[in-house]
């Protein structure tokens, strides 16, 4: 045997794979030129990209932002970029920014709006996040008239009052339960509160004042506009139409006969009219439904039709909740003997509103987009009521884009985030019931 | 902010309601506060400026009531309206007069039960084009493409002047003069009508304002003025002769400035009765003290003032007075006699 | 809960009434009858009085009254001499041809979008996301007015298309030029597109409120009784199928029931293209429609296809690839896995959320307000109202036609589900 002339005794390194099957050009293969047709939607992605850009590009740059009127705007871009230059104008956002946010609310008073919307996140905490601790529900149950004083101020009695009626509501149906059943004692201490609101509010409020006068500067709701608007109409009709949602629920899934056609009629009718129609019947037609001589403002009016549009849906999305339960909750609720009621308070519904929350936030998304819709009735919505007045003042006339856009952001912001937890939610339930 | 307070409210408002009957002056006073039905946003007549205050021609007058009736200018709610929901929010009793350019028509007049009290602006529908169109009338307007607003009765008018002329046109309807000014601007009509004011405000607004002209036809007759509810004769009063103390203060040549001074040296009869210097009490006959209207014209000045301070050719807009101007300067303002 | 009372003992006492199960559900219908009567009666007595202190009564008369005003969409004849319930008839086939189309390209492009969005094209798929994520968190009303101003703005002028003859001499072409060879023109104003005229139409009938068009009642006739004579056809084949195993090749037969009488009837109608041609200072001929048309319609279809994009990708990821598998296994074809295994069950849960999307851009079509589109609310709630001072009448009657419209919607949707609905205990 010959000696061999030569014997690898080590492993050849590795070589590194091909230069277009690795790194970045390898993930540009496989990602976006994997085909014809990949190839091709990557190109026609790319160019949609560009023409986006280059149609809007040099607009956002252009953008001048210290100027006092759309007139000094354009001089000023002409003459930084040339004749015939198009820029943006977000002069008119620094001088009337606090317009689009606030409306016309008293700018000494801002603070207010600011503690309200915080202290929003503290009520909503305990609903929203599992981990917060139960005490602060009670946060949550004053956080309306609390909430309330804040934005619309005057003294804090009235407020107080209002929500005792509330307190006298759980009294007289936690007294009478026992002895009448739940739709009962429920009726009678609805009553109750109606009355304690139409007799006793006015002069308890006035004499606790008189005692101990504690309040703000009274701000009328004319002045509400902007996003505060949108948010306090979108906030205020989502959480009265969850009771009256919840009710309209278990009333379109009663045995009883007349309760539930009632109820289908009323959700039906409500979600076959466009909201507009319901904005026009609370600007048009609310007057010829009450007591002649009754007016109160356009805002709550709004308010009340919001409100009711909102149940229907809620209905809906609860009901879906209830829907999703498995047949066996109901079995075993009725297997325990516990009468219709509590099962529901017990069984049914906090597990139907668990399941239900992600589609009450996406409810919550969808009206309160749907609020840029009352500049249609003369509110002042960031959208289009501000715009106008904006657009109205002779230094801004002209101004196009540049509300849009803001707005359009702020939108896009809020709405976004919201989305966002209630997928976040969404799939924390997920794995809750697996 | 939830439920609690929308019962609340209600029930509150609800025997507030049931209080609230009488005639409108006894429920503005009572309330402290005129409730004013303006426009949502129209340059020179009624906007908001950035604090929030309304100013323009129209809320002038507002303010003038509101000084007469309440001895405070800025005893004044605007409440915006839209050109669907102002006359409902008058009748409904939302807002106790409606001064929102609102055309003086005889079935708004009698069908929609409404007494127009007097007329603060004379106005017409007019045409704005591009000088580059080549139009100089707007009978050359054959088959031309217009923009017009909606729920007013400008559209109206257009189609009448159209038929009678035996022309055609394409009409672009527009929600709102902004967005009737881009269209326009973007050439999406030959022609933009409307109020010969509002096309004056968009005109002098535009860049290029030397590339447009407003036709000289006036196709309508568009008498603006502030409206109040069919049968409060009293109120319906109050709104008109504040109105015709501002015409007639410009009439005497009082103004903001001086109306102090003239009503303490003042020999002319009719001006202490108008100011509420003599014995005769005028402001009496109709539920007011005796100095309203001193107060009315002290609080934004006379007609001409307001005038030239909100549309006049000192401002932006530049409009003449033209029928506006005082029936002695071959105008149409005319106020009858204070006695 | 009906279980737990036991056998009545003794007579009826009142207390029975609330404290018995058996009674308690008649007493408490009983109370939400009379609840809900009083309320009923205690609105209509206000309304009574209202409309008596305003001097005002119910009155449908104004809808037979000259409405005075110019549409510029009509799908049937109107002038400005026609009545206000015309006006509300040409406004309610303005609605509906917005939200029937706006429906079908917000499908379409919903299905494009929901696939693309699977794709494995990185830059594909975070495009759509961008365009799902952007569309659906912004109010529809702003991508209206968004819609509105880029047609308007973008767009060439008509006098741009304009050719004159020291053009033709100069060899220069004009600054725009009109698209699918010389059928559509966009300009700033609108989109001119060809109009389909009929040169030996049947006729029509003036009904007042509605025109009824002879031709259009014959095509539609016709169309009917092909897909009648269709299912017929296919109900054959499927029986020949069931008895011998081989089913006949029906596509050929279909085609001809589908479409050869239509065609001969167009034929017979002498159906054709009325092409819009640029004369003076503007196009004519052919259809004009105006931005606000479009405008509302893109925004719609574009806002809602986010909708309908996350609906396709959840139904094609519901499926499991078992399913697949499964089907492979048994020796279907692709292409009849997806047709019998994928689509049925992948529809199932497309389908219903799908025509609730339909529902809302049916609502959404009232939005049109913003750009002045003049549909039912534009002309029945607006004009008509603002000039005839009739809001309860206008306002009652178009809820009305909403609600109608919205309830046939949901009947098939009711329909649908109870037919693909799994059978549970």
């Amino acid at each position: 045997m010959t000696e061999p002339s030569y014997l690898r005794d080590t492993v050849l390194p590795q070589l590194p794979p091909p230069l277009v099957d690795r790194g970045i050009i390898k993930w540009i293969r496989e990602n976006l030129f994997s085909g014809v047709l990949n190839t091709f939607l990557t190109l026609a992605g790319l160019a949609a990209v560009w023409w986006l850009l280059a149609a809007s590009l040099p607009w956002f740059l252009h953008g001048v932002w210290d100027a006092n009127s759309l007139g000094e705007c354009r001089s000023i871009i002409a003459a930084e970029f040339g004749e015939g230059a198009q820029g943006a104008c977000w002069a008119m956002l620094r001088e009337r920014w606090h317009q689009f946010i606030f409306g016309f609310y008293p700018p000494e008073a801002y603070w207010r709006v600011g503690l309200a919307f915080v202290l929003l996140f503290v009520a909503l905490a305990p609903v929203l996040f599992t981990e917060v601790p139960r005490l602060l529900l009670w946060g949550t149950v004053i956080y309306p008239a609390l909430g309330y004083w804040l934005l619309w101020g005057g003294s804090i009695w009235g407020p107080v009052v209002a929500m005792a009626g509330f307190g006298l509501l759980a009294l007289v149906f936690k007294l009478l339960r026992p002895l009448l059943g739940v739709p009962v004692a429920g009726g009678l201490g609805f009553v109750a509160a109606v009355l304690w609101w139409l007799f006793a509010q006015g002069p308890v409020a006035g004499l606790l004042a008189g005692v101990m006068p504690v309040g703000l500067v009274p701000v009328e709701s004319d002045r509400f506009g902007g996003f505060l608007l949108s948010i306090v109409i979108g906030v205020t009709s989502i959480a009265a139409s969850l009771p009256l949602g919840i009710l309209l629920a278990l009333g379109r899934r009663s045995d009883m006969f007349l309760v539930k056609t009632l109820s289908v009629a009323f959700i039906e009718f409500i979600r076959g009219v466009p909201l507009i129609t319901m904005l026009f019947t609370a600007s048009l037609l609310l007057q010829y439904f009450l007591p002649p001589g009754t007016s109160f403002d356009l805002i709550l009016r709004v308010d009340i039709l919001v409100t009711i549009f909102a149940a229907a849906y809620l209905a809906e999305v609860v009901r879906g909740g209830m829907a999703a339960l498995p047949r066996g909750q109901y079995e075993a609720a009725d297997a325990l003997g516990l009468d219709y009621w509590s099962a529901e308070r017990l069984i049914i519904l906090p597990q139907a509103l668990k399941i239900s929350i992600p589609s009450i936030v996406s409810t919550f998304i969808s009206l309160f987009k749907d609020t840029t819709l009352v500049s249609f009735v003369g509110l002042l919505d960031p959208l289009k009521g501000i715009s106008t007045i904006v657009r109205a003042d002779m230094a801004w006339k002209g101004v196009y884009w540049e509300p849009y856009l803001f707005v359009g952001a702020v939108f896009f912001v809020l709405c976004f985030s919201m989305s966002r937890y209630s997928m976040y939610l969404e799939r924390k339930l997920k794995t809750d019931h697996k | 902010m939830k439920k609690s307070v929308f019962l609340g409210t209600l029930a509150v408002s609800g025997l507030l309601a049931g209080m609230a009957a009488a005639g409108t002056l006894d429920d503005v006073k009572a309330r402290g506060i005129l409730n004013c039905g303006s426009n949502n946003g129209l340059t020179g007549f009624a906007a908001p400026d950035a604090n929030g205050n309304y100013q323009g021609f129209d809320a002038a007058l507002c303010k003038a009531i509101a000084a007469a009736v309440l001895g405070d200018a800025s005893k004044v709610k605007f409440v915006p309206l839209t050109g669907e929901t102002r006359f409902t929010a008058l009748a409904s009793g939302e807002v106790d007069v409606l001064i929102r350019n609102s055309t003086w028509t005889f079935s708004r007049d009698t069908d929609l039960k409404f007494d127009f009290v007097a007329v603060n602006y004379y106005d017409g529908q007019g045409f704005m084009v591009k000088k580059e169109l080549g139009v100089s009338s707007a009978k050359e307007l054959d088959g031309a493409t217009v923009c017009i607003q909606t729920g007013t009765t400008t559209e109206l008018n257009l189609a009448d002047f159209f038929k009678s002329n035996n022309m055609s046109y394409t009409p672009v309807t527009i929600a709102d003069d902004s967005e009737g000014q881009r269209q326009y601007v973007a050439g999406a009509c030959d022609a933009y009508t409307t109020d010969a004011s509002g096309l004056a405000a968009v005109r002098a607004t535009l860049p290029d304002a030397e590339n447009h002209i407003i036709l000289p036809e006036i196709i309508s007759k568009e008498p603006l003025g502030p409206v109040v509810r069919h049968g409060d004769n009293n109120w319906g009063d109050i709104v008109r002769w504040t109105y015709y103390a501002l015409v007639s203060a410009e009439e005497n040549g009082i103004t903001a400035a001086n109306v102090e001074e003239t009503a303490s040296t003042t020999t002319n009869p009719e001006i202490k009765r108008l100011l509420g210097a003599s014995d005769d009490n005028l402001g009496a006959m109709m539920g007011l003290d005796k100095e309203w209207a001193k107060r009315a014209i002290a609080a934004q000045g006379n007609y001409g003032e307001i005038f030239a301070a909100n549309l006049g050719e000192s401002t932006s807009i530049g409009l003449a007075r033209g029928l506006n101007a005082l029936w002695t300067q071959g105008g149409l303002q005319y106020a009858p006699p204070f006695r | 809960m009906a279980m737990a009372s036991d056998a009545p003992k003794g007579g009826f006492r009142p207390s029975m009434l609330i404290y018995d199960t058996r009674y308690r559900a008649i007493t408490i219908q009983v109370i939400v009858l009379i609840l809900v009567l009083l309320c009923v009666s205690w609105l209509v007595h206000n309304t009574m009085v209202n409309l008596a202190a305003k001097d005002k009564d119910i009155n449908f008369g104004f809808l037979w009254n000259r409405a005075g005003y110019d549409i510029d969409q009509q799908l049937i004849p109107y002038t400005n001499d026609s009545s206000h319930g015309r006006a509300a008839v040409v406004g309610l086939l303005n609605t509906l041809v917005v939200a029937g189309l706006a429906c079908v390209l917000a499908t379409v492009i919903g299905v494009f979008v929901g696939i693309l969005r699977l794709s494995k094209n990185w830059l594909v798929g975070r495009l759509m996301t961008v365009y799902i994520e952007v569309f659906r968190n912004v109010p529809v009303l702003l991508w209206i007015f968004v819609a509105a101003t880029i047609l308007s703005e973008t767009m060439p002028e008509p006098k741009d298309f304009k050719v004159t003859d020291a053009m033709i001499a100069a060899g220069q072409a004009p600054k725009a030029a009109m698209l699918f060879d010389g059928a559509v023109a966009l300009t700033n104003r609108g989109t001119n597109i060809p109009a389909p005229l009929l040169s030996r139409p049947l006729g029509s009938l003036d009904l007042g409120l509605i025109t009824l068009n002879f031709s259009f009642l014959a095509m539609l006739a016709v169309i009917i009784g092909s897909v009648l004579v269709h299912r017929l056809l296919l109900r054959r084949a499927r029986a020949v199928q069931e008895a011998t195993g081989v089913r006949p090749a029906t596509w050929w037969k279909s085609l001809i029931v589908l479409v050869v009488p239509f065609v001969a009837l167009l034929f017979a109608l002498g159906f054709h293209l009325d092409y819009p041609v640029f004369k003076g200072f503007n196009f004519k001929g052919g259809i004009n429609l105006a931005h606000s048309f479009t405008a509302l319609l893109l925004a719609l279809s574009l806002y809602s296809a986010t909708y309908i994009a996350e609906n396709v990708r959840a139904g094609v990821m519901a499926v499991s690839h078992g399913q697949t598998e499964a089907a492979f296994a048994l020796g279907l074809r692709p292409s009849r896995t997806t047709r019998l295994i994928i689509l049925p069950q992948a529809l199932r849960v497309i389908v219903p959320p799908l025509i609730s999307q339909y529902l809302s851009i049916t609502k959404n079509t009232s939005l049109g307000i913003a750009v002045s589109y003049l549909d039912l609310r534009g002309t029945l709630g607006g004009i008509t109202l603002n000039q005839t001072g009739r809001e309860l009448e206008c306002m009652l009657l178009m809820m009305l036609i909403y609600l109608i419209i919205s309830l046939i919607i949901s009947a098939v949707m009711n329909v649908y589900n109870s037919s693909v609905k799994l059978k549970e205990r």
